[in-house]
């Protein structure tokens, strides 16, 4: 499917009836070059920049239920380049000009809008940690300003300064951050991808690997077997369930992280504010709803569904810092499944069995990562060597010491 | 979820912390020729199932006991509840 403005013009006249499907929905072929399992966010880039950077076309995302309807389409849309750690940090500021050019790349609206994330500090440990994280920052070419209370109150006045607690002392400004529209990324992945050639199969679950001699031969599914030279598993919450079936385990544990939106209101909000010692971030929709979230409900969980406490806890974040979010109606809340990862970062990695790839462990902060993660995992699958910004994404990282523990927590998953 | 204490009876689950699989209860021997294999495994990796998990939690706010819950990761529903001591001390740990 392609778009004009002619088009637009013609279909508002005609009563919208020649929209036609953005992407085919193929029966599988026998086999192919690639097959990708997962259409998520990362299932689909990785599936766009095999062929678009590659040339490698001949290529499936197998997707168990409707493509965009994992975590991709259930996250709070936020995407910055401010971590950090030497392992990390090129590859989400290559993340960022990703996203930076991605609309013109595969010609689609995702929204891209670098509205600004500020993260609060509150004591002078903290402005410190921020300082030294924003000059991490720029050092690897991203932008960072560290604002005094004063700069944070020219420009959110609304919030609670004084809270006895956590008093507002400033903050890191990331001006390059901001937010996207998450389906949109889905949709524009997966029609550039198929434009090219590449098969989306949903409603197709992978219930198993063809391995013999140490080599992956291709995937069970409900459509069948469809045979692979490469096969590249990029499930997120689902990795250890997938995996499992390969004879792995992995250094992950499955958690729920909720999300909420409220009733639409005019732009109060044009940023995107973290107030991590209070458990709460916010941001508002182009639509008018404030979008929130906060911590994990901290145990292990499969349901894309949390409990009434981490509710409770979020709320009282939020009220926190902004009491006027008191007068406010809550709309919506949901849950998704994270893959959070033993240190916090993920995988970009070959596996044990020849043939099997797997990207996973990208805890609660992978939708910034998909445009890289989608580029770096095809360089993989496409050269067998890891691209440059994703060489410390390994599996055997834990037993050599190469951790990539952004906060220091260890290995204690809910806690990243 | 309600967490249903052996000693204290039903209790809501937000006076608990959560630590995670309760093979973290099977500390390998540091003797062994393989320690540091054995260590990698048990520090690092999970079996994560969806469905029954047993899991050590912590009665933080309450009596300060350590629990192993045996709860469905799927449906939240909790199966069993019994005190970390009694487990452990079923399978040989702290004689
Ligand atoms: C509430 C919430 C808020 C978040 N907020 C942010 C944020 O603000 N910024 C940010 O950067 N990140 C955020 N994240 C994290 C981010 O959404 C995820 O890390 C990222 O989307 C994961 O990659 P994905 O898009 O490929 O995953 P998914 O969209 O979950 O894709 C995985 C796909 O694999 C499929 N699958 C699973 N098993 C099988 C199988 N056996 N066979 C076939 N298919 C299978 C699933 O159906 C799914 O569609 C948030 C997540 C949640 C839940």
């Amino acid at each position: 499917m392609r778009y004009s403005g002619l088009k637009v013009i013609k279909e508002a006249l005609t009563g919208h009836k020649g929209w036609r499907p953005t992407w085919r929905d193929p029966e599988p072929k026998k086999s192919y070059d690639v097959v990708i399992i997962g259409g998520g966010g990362h299932g689909l880039a990785t599936a766009y920049y095999l062929a678009k950077n590659h040339g490698i076309t001949n290529v499936a995302v197998i997707e168990k239920g409707w493509i965009g309807g994992g975590n991709v389409g259930r996250n709070t849309t936020i995407i910055r380049s401010n971590y950090l750690l030497d392992g990390n940090e090129p590859f989400y500021e290559l993340s960022l000009k990703l996203w930076e050019g991605l609309e013109q790349d595969f010609n689609y609206n995702a929204m891209v809008s670098q509205r600004g994330i500020l993260n609060l500090v509150h004591t002078d440990a903290q402005r410190d940690a921020a300082r030294r994280r924003g000059n991490a920052m720029i050092l690897n070419g991203s932008d960072a300003e560290l604002l005094d209370t004063d700069g944070v109150r020219a420009m959110y006045p609304f919030l609670n300064f004084n809270n006895a607690r956590f008093p507002i002392k400033g903050g890191l400004l990331h001006r390059r951050g901001g937010t996207v529209r998450h389906d949109a990324v889905a949709w524009g992945y997966a029609r550039g991808a198929d434009l090219r050639g590449v098969d989306i199969i949903q409603n197709c679950e992978v219930t198993g690997f063809k391995i013999e001699n140490g080599k992956c031969l291709g995937v069970e599914t409900t459509k069948g077997f469809i045979g692979a030279n490469k096969v590249a598993s990029c499930v997120a919450g689902s990795s250890s369930r997938v995996m499992e079936k390969a004879g792995m385990r992995l250094p992950i544990e499955s958690h729920v992280l909720q999300a909420f939106v409220s009733e639409g209101l005019k732009p109060v909000l044009d940023g995107v504010i973290t107030f991590g010692a209070g458990h709460f971030y916010c941001s508002q929709s182009d639509k008018g709803g404030l979008v929130f979230g906060g911590d994990l409900d901290m145990y292990n969980s499969y349901a894309q569904r949390g409990n009434l406490p981490v509710v409770e806890d979020v709320i009282e974040g939020g009220m926190a810092l902004i009491p006027a979010l008191g007068r406010v109606r809550m709309l919506r809340s949901w849950g998704g499944i994270m893959d959070m990862s033993m240190d916090g970062s993920p995988f970009i990695d070959k596996t044990h069995v020849d043939g099997l790839y797997f990207n996973g462990g990208w805890c609660y902060g992978g939708f910034k990562a998909t445009p890289a993660s989608g580029w770096c995992y095809a360089h993989l699958l496409a050269t067998d060597t890891p691209h440059k910004v994703a060489t410390e994404y390994r599996l055997d990282r834990f037993r050599k010491g190469r951790m990539i523990d952004e906060k220091g927590q260890g290995a204690q998953p809910n806690l990243h | 979820m309600i967490i249903n204490h052996p000693i204290l009876g039903p209790r809501d689950s937000q006076e608990f912390t959560y630590l995670g699989d309760a093979t973290l209860i099977d500390r390998p021997d540091w003797e062994a020729d393989d320690a540091a294999g054995q260590f990698h495994d048990y520090l690092y990796l999970r079996d994560n199932p969806a469905g029954e998990h047993r899991e050590l939690w912590f009665h933080e706010q309450g009596d300060r006991s350590w629990l192993v819950v045996t709860r469905n990761t799927v449906t939240h529903e909790i199966l069993n509840v019994e005190l970390a001591r009694d487990v452990a001390r079923a399978r040989g740990r702290s004689k």
